[in-house]
């Protein structure tokens, strides 16, 4: 369908004029994303045949954890280097650092998502000669990190078991761009009163296509499909 | 808030262009955002008002056109409008969920007005 078509003009500030005669119409129709989006493709040659991740969820989901317990896991098969974002602290690149992984802290300030020319900043303190695996941790947030391209690979969005069956349904864009998305902390689902079923079936709405896995990064329970995808992916970037 | 740095792209955009063209003044700046794109009316007009104080469209007014989601079927070879905001694309006519999405996450500086 290649008609676009309008459901609401809404004219936001109407300050200026256009009433002069000069005034002339320039055809632009470019993305506001265009300055990242190139940014991006550089970063994507940069990390060449390296298996690159960006991870989305709320605040709080575990994708840190989630992390920790990867990067431990594959430790004899893949080499895992993480760039995280978070407003303030370096708190989550310490914890990373300790479970053996070279990462890199991005300190936001006040953004709220990560952004190409971020990612392509931290990543001069990652040595990727020795990474099989870049995995970018976004910033907590289900809205703001959807439209940026940061170079990456695949998109994983985690929600966990305490936020609700409904998160997709809320948050469509981040869902509806995940190649994977991950239920954390399945190990508390049923003190939380988590209905699986309506959690799945908001999943499937929204990003039909999207690879599944329900899994506690806290326990390790759900965690072997989850590293066998990895697995794979990575040795399908290689193929 | 990510509309503040949605809005800083789009001034870079709007006044390299306008620049480009021999323009020195940007009057309007037309948008297109899908209904998918996570962008608030409120929040971009919010950051826009601050952010073109001292730039070329420091006068300027912004028009959005917001398009609405549409996904495309393959079992039924069609293409619908989504007919709610929760990006739930369910075909009318089999009722199979889509992954699809063929409109609906623009970021779009369409055209300007300048002088």
């Amino acid at each position: 369908m290649e008609t676009k078509v309008a459901t609401r003009d809404v004219r936001v500030r109407a300050h200026g004029t256009s009433a002069g005669t000069d005034m002339r119409v320039v055809q632009v129709q470019k993305s506001l994303m265009t300055h990242n989006d190139g940014v991006a493709a550089e970063n994507r040659t940069r990390f060449a045949r390296r298996l690159v991740l960006n991870i989305v969820s709320s605040p709080g989901s575990g994708k840190t954890a989630l992390m920790e317990r990867t990067v431990r896991e594959l430790a004899s098969d893949l080499a895992i280097g993480v760039v995280v974002g978070d407003l303030e602290t370096d708190n989550d690149a310490v914890r990373l650092h300790g479970a053996g992984a070279p990462s890199v802290q991005i300190v936001t300030g006040a953004v709220c998502h990560l952004e190409a020319e971020m990612v392509a900043r931290a990543v001069d303190g990652l040595d990727l000669d020795d990474l099989d695996v870049v995995v970018i941790e976004n910033v907590g947030n289900l809205v703001c990190p959807a439209a940026w391209d940061l170079g990456e690979d695949l998109r994983v969005t985690m929600l966990s078991v305490t936020e609700g069956e409904d998160k997709p349904l809320k948050y469509p864009r981040i869902f509806k761009d995940a190649d994977a998305v991950i239920i954390n902390k399945i190990d508390i689902a049923e003190a939380v009163g988590f209905d699986r079923d309506r959690a799945l079936e908001s999943v499937r709405q929204v990003t039909p296509n999207a690879k599944l896995f329900e899994l506690s990064a806290r326990t390790g329970e759900g965690m072997a499909p989850w590293l066998a995808w990895l697995r794979e992916q990575r040795a399908a970037k290689l193929a | 808030m990510h509309e503040f740095s949605l809005v800083m792209s789009m001034l870079d955009l709007a006044e390299k262009t306008a620049r480009d063209d021999g323009a020195t003044r940007i009057d309007a700046i037309h948008l297109e955002i899908g209904a998918l794109a996570g962008v608030v009316p409120e929040a971009l007009e919010f950051a826009f008002s601050g952010a073109r104080l001292g730039t070329m469209a420091e006068d300027a007014r912004l028009e959005v056109d917001y398009l609405p989601a549409i996904a495309h079927c393959g079992l039924c070879d069609a293409s619908f409008e989504l007919d709610n905001r929760y990006g739930v694309a369910l075909c009318p006519t089999c009722g199979t969920p889509s992954a699809d999405l063929r409109q609906g996450r623009e970021l779009q500086l369409a055209h300007l007005e300048v002088v």
